[in-house]
């Protein structure tokens, strides 16, 4: 028999509540119970926009712990709150960039700067949860991440891959504490976790041959299954159990794990990445978009500079130039900056004054971010600081806009409304996209 | 050569040292006098049968009306093993399902219960799933030796089996500092570290009373009034309102002492939104007023003898709701939250929720009741097909539930032993476990708080169950170490050592159709093949989906 394609609807095979929920919905609402009558109208309207134009993938470049917006990407340079760091120019006219990021600052023409960014949230855990689900914590329901959103909306194939996806479509590599979840969507939308792309990946081999495999789960399983499944056909088919071990073994030994493995590029494109954990995981997210992978997360963490702030960022910014500067570069050259949308930022900014430690502490109230590729229009620089360190940002732009933002990119509506286990319909981000941002085709 | 001999010396060692043990307790006859530790029975079996007639008879009739046959009695082995990862989260070693075999059948499982609700596996187990109600999954402000530490101390208040109203009384009102009075981190779990204020969120708090305590989401009525229910803003804020005045008293020089939770002065205001007025909530309870006492002014004493108070029978029905969800998987009402406050109920909840108001609010005789209620004991396989949406949506057959990832590493370590693994084990041993189970906890994927919705497998899953460490360790040839191992050399035929390694990983004996192809596959093999072939046995049973699942 044929394996079914694990992620022919993107990660699960069919609805995969569990029976009693299922039927539920199949037999009592229908199946588009999932939709409200005018969100339904809505995605219908967004949907006949040619798809062929939108950006298919996703890569957020994670810099956890909340990095300093004056170190990296709106410095200050001769203010006071510059604190001493300097500024470069960039491919960008009257545009500068902090000191550490020379080859960001060659690619600035692909590249557009959001410098007024605005948070809720002064706390890592809070903030992580709001800058990548784009909405606040809240006790009653859990949020999906973008990537979640992405693998949950857009087919099962992306228009980038040459066949079907048969790995993860929702990946984070080197992942910190808290790493994209599928929220209410389910934990099958969860990013697969991955480290250093240099290491072997993780319990993705078997420990036995494969005629000793296939002695296992061909003749010894089936045999156990059939003995559970007896009586109980509905609920055990409820519960994706061998399916998902069809999927695992189909990830298993599939040729597009090679995406994985970066030593196949060529030194000279390994070299362009820089030498770090994160610089492989940017180089093997290009890989992986070109397998049809929907969303990546990359993290790089380490910039809560509470003490030395300078140096903290000085080492970071050296992980985080060449790696960033070269999937920009690298994309575009590949033509596939235009299908994909690259977003990098943290979950806070730094305080305009540096503490008796020389450290800068948490500042939710103006950061930047820097998005690239999908239709955003490189070169553009929203919003402004303030030079003597206020609170206050003119045109303040918040995640849930930032959300809305990616979403437009890749042909989601973000107003269309589902239906959340708690019975509540929410949006898929309730901020408006940011059109200075968005390319007109977008 | 060295191998051969290495062989021969450990197996010398294993027969002639503390695995001669091993050696009976892997034997089909092996039947073990009573233990040594001698369990606090709560009740006995007569006792018990009276005790939960009520229940049974309340569940009787709800089948009735419904006009829906209950599924016939689940085998005592299977609900055994329920009953073990419902007090435990972990399964039954063979060791004592050879002790379980020798009580009489009538006996058995009313033994069982009580020898596990006496057990500390059991209070240490459970004190988890309550910490999750009570102060949530995140780690944020609520640092992790904190969750610890207020976890041990409910632990030990489970084990002592403290009336479950008093718990509840100390999480709300208890004044101190969270070190020397661990159950104050109820409220220090919702401090934000960087409010300059240093005070409690009143409205988590609010929201945590009303779910935790009285199954009630007044939650969304934090912003507006509710979309569905009828509760009101008004409602909300009037709960928040007995969180006022607690605060977290620092060190402030040498004159202050350190206090911790205490009640001081002020009051919560709300604005309007048309007026844009600002105006103070007075203290205010949403329902029963006349339960409110007067005394004393310490807010959240008086807020904490009105939820607790025993005609309050929220607070007994969301408890009731509650423990059924973490020993069922699967609430009686859901979710297991959100109860009707004057909507109907099933007559069970009502019937548990008298008697556990009624008794003292005695926890394990709670949870004995269920365990040992007609649902429990149902089977979850029903005639060709399946159980009927009916049948499972009234607990007239055994639900299907994934396992928490706890309940998954805990059982692949007892299934990988053949004596009980619990407190009395070597420390290193309990280290080791420690260490392995975190890990795998995180990479199996934690369910979060939202611990009771259904979900299918995961993938991630899958992968760490077939190719993990974890599992590889416990599976391979290691004679000291592994069940598969010592039933592969130690058990006396094919037979019993098939038999041995399904009632350790699965509690369990095989089908005639699994020991045929089981026994088949051992038959006329030795050594290390033979161990190969009891490894890839017990590979198979770990990844079944009768092993990952509650049924």
């Amino acid at each position: 028999m044929e394996p079914l394609n694990p992620y022919s609807t993107c990660g699960r095979y069919a609805p995969s509540w569990p029976r009693r929920q299922f039927l539920g919905i199949a037999a009592g609402l229908g199946a588009a119970s999932w939709l409200t009558p005018v969100a339904q109208l809505l995605a219908a309207e967004a949907e006949t926009k040619s798809a062929r134009e939108r950006a298919q993938s996703v890569i957020l470049l994670w810099l956890g712990g909340g990095p300093s917006q004056l170190e990296t990407f709106d410095p200050h340079a001769g203010e006071k709150i510059a604190h001493g760091t300097k500024a470069i120019d960039t491919a960008v006219k009257g545009v500068q960039l902090a000191e550490g990021l020379p080859r960001v600052a060659e690619e600035l023409g692909s590249i557009a700067l959001v410098r007024s960014m605005r948070s809720k949230e002064g706390d890592h855990e809070r903030g992580v949860y709001l800058a990548k689900t784009g909405y606040r914590p809240d006790p009653t329901v859990v949020h999906p991440s973008i990537g979640a959103i992405c693998c949950h909306e857009l087919p099962a194939k992306s228009a980038i891959a040459k066949t079907a996806t048969d790995i993860p479509r929702h990946i984070s590599i080197l992942p910190d504490a808290w790493p994209a979840r599928g929220g209410y969507l389910g934990g099958e939308y969860d990013a697969f976790k991955i480290y250093d792309p240099q290491a072997k990946l993780q319990d993705l081999t078997a420990h036995v041959d494969e005629a000793r495999q296939r002695q296992r789960l061909a003749e010894d399983l089936s045999v156990v299954e059939q003995a559970f499944a007896r009586g109980r056909r509905r609920a055990v088919e409820g519960t994706l159990h061998r399916q998902t071990i069809d999927s695992a073994r189909i990830m298993m030994t599939s040729d597009q794990l090679k995406a994985f493995d970066i030593a196949e590029e060529p030194e000279s494109v390994r070299a362009l990445y820089g030498d770090s954990a994160f610089g492989r995981g940017c180089l093997a997210a290009r890989r992986l978009i070109e397998v049809g992978v929907r969303c990546i997360e990359v993290t790089l963490g380490g910039w809560d500079s509470h003490v030395n702030n300078h140096e903290i960022h000085k080492n970071l910014n050296a992980q985080l130039d060449p790696a960033f500067a070269a999937l920009v570069r690298d994309l575009r050259e590949r033509g596939l900056l235009e299908k994909t949308v690259v977003v990098c930022g943290g979950e806070f900014g730094r305080t305009p004054e540096v503490n008796p430690l020389g450290g800068r502490d948490h500042w939710p109230h103006n950061f930047a971010i820097a998005l690239a590729g999908g239709g955003i229009r490189g070169g553009v620089v929203l919003g402004e600081s303030d030079p003597e360190g206020g609170r206050e940002t003119p045109h303040a732009k918040s995640f849930a806009d930032l959300h809305a933002t990616i979403l437009q990119a890749v042909g989601i509506n973000p107003a269309k409304e589902v239906i959340t286990p708690i019975g509540r319909p929410l949006k898929l981000a309730e901020g408006e996209a940011i059109k200075e941002l968005l390319d007109v085709r977008v | 050569m060295w191998a051969v001999w290495a062989k021969n010396l450990l197996f010398a060692a294993a027969v002639l040292g503390g695995l001669g043990g091993m050696a009976y307790v892997v034997r089909p006859d092996f039947r073990p006098g009573r233990p040594e530790r001698l369990p606090a029975v709560p009740f006995n079996a007569q006792e018990a049968r009276l005790a939960v007639e009520p229940v049974n008879a309340a569940l009787r009739r709800s089948w009735e009306a419904a006009g829906v046959e209950p599924a016939p009695r689940a085998e005592d082995l299977a609900v055994a093993r329920r009953i073990s990862l419902a007090l435990t989260g972990t399964i039954p070693s063979l060791e004592e399902l050879r002790l379980f075999e020798v009580h009489p059948a009538e006996n058995r499982l009313a033994w069982w219960t009580s020898h596990l609700l006496a057990d500390r596996r059991s209070a240490d187990y459970l004190a988890e799933r309550f910490t999750r109600a009570y102060v949530g999954v995140v780690n944020g402000p609520f640092l992790l030796f904190r969750r610890r530490r207020f976890r041990l101390w409910l632990a030990d208040e489970l084990y002592a089996n403290r009336p479950y109203d008093q718990l509840v009384r100390d999480l709300i009102a208890t004044d101190g500092v969270w070190t020397d009075r661990p159950a104050t981190n109820f409220i220090t779990a919702t401090i934000n570290p960087d409010d300059e204020n240093n005070k409690p969120n009143v409205n988590a708090l609010a929201g945590r009373v009303t779910r935790a305590f009285l199954g009630l989401r007044l939650d969304c009525a934090e912003c507006h009034d509710h979309p569905f229910a009828d509760w009101k803003q008004r409602d909300f804020q009037g709960l928040a309102a007995f969180f006022a005045q607690t605060e977290n008293a620092l060190f402030r020089g040498e004159s202050k002492p350190f206090e911790g939770i205490r009640e001081a002065t002020g009051e919560l205001e709300a604005e309007d939104y048309s007026t844009g007025e600002k105006h103070v909530i007075p203290p205010a309870v949403p329902f029963k007023p006349e339960l409110l006492p007067r005394e004393p002014a310490h807010r959240r004493a008086r807020l904490a003898a009105w939820v607790t108070h025993p005609d309050n029978t929220a607070f007994a029905r969301a408890t009731v709701n509650r423990v059924w969800a973490i020993l069922f998987g699967r609430p009686l009402v859901e979710p297991v939250d959100d109860i009707p406050i004057d909507g109907e109920v099933p007559e069970a909840l009502d019937v548990l929720a008298q008697d556990f108001a009624a008794h003292g609010f005695n926890l394990r005789r709670l949870m004995g009741l269920i365990v040992l209620s007609e649902a429990f004991a149902r089977e979850s396989a029903v005639g060709a097909e399946g159980a009927s949406a009916a049948q499972e949506k009234l607990f007239a057959a055994f639900p299907l539930t994934r396992l928490r990832p706890e309940q998954v590493v805990g059982a692949v370590w007892q299934a990988a032993r053949v004596s009980t693994v619990d407190d009395d084990s070597h420390l290193l041993v309990q280290l080791a476990r420690y260490g392995e189970e975190n890990d795998f906890v995180t990479r199996y994927g934690d369910a979060g708080e939202d611990e009771f919705e259904p979900q299918s497998g995961t993938i991630p899953q899958r992968l760490l169950m077939m190719n993990g460490e974890l599992v590889q360790g416990k599976i391979q040839q290691n004679l000291l170490g592994n069940a598969s191992t010592q039933l592969a050399w130690l058990a006396p035929d094919d037979q019993a050592a098939v038999e041995g390694a399904y009632l350790a990983v699965l509690t369990r004996r095989p089908t005639d159709a699994e020991a045929e192809h089981f026994i088949a596959r051992l038959r006329d093999t030795t050594g290390e093949e033979r161990a190969r072939r009891m490894e890839d046995l017990y590979w198979t049973l770990l990844n079944s989906t009768e092993f990952s699942w509650n049924h």
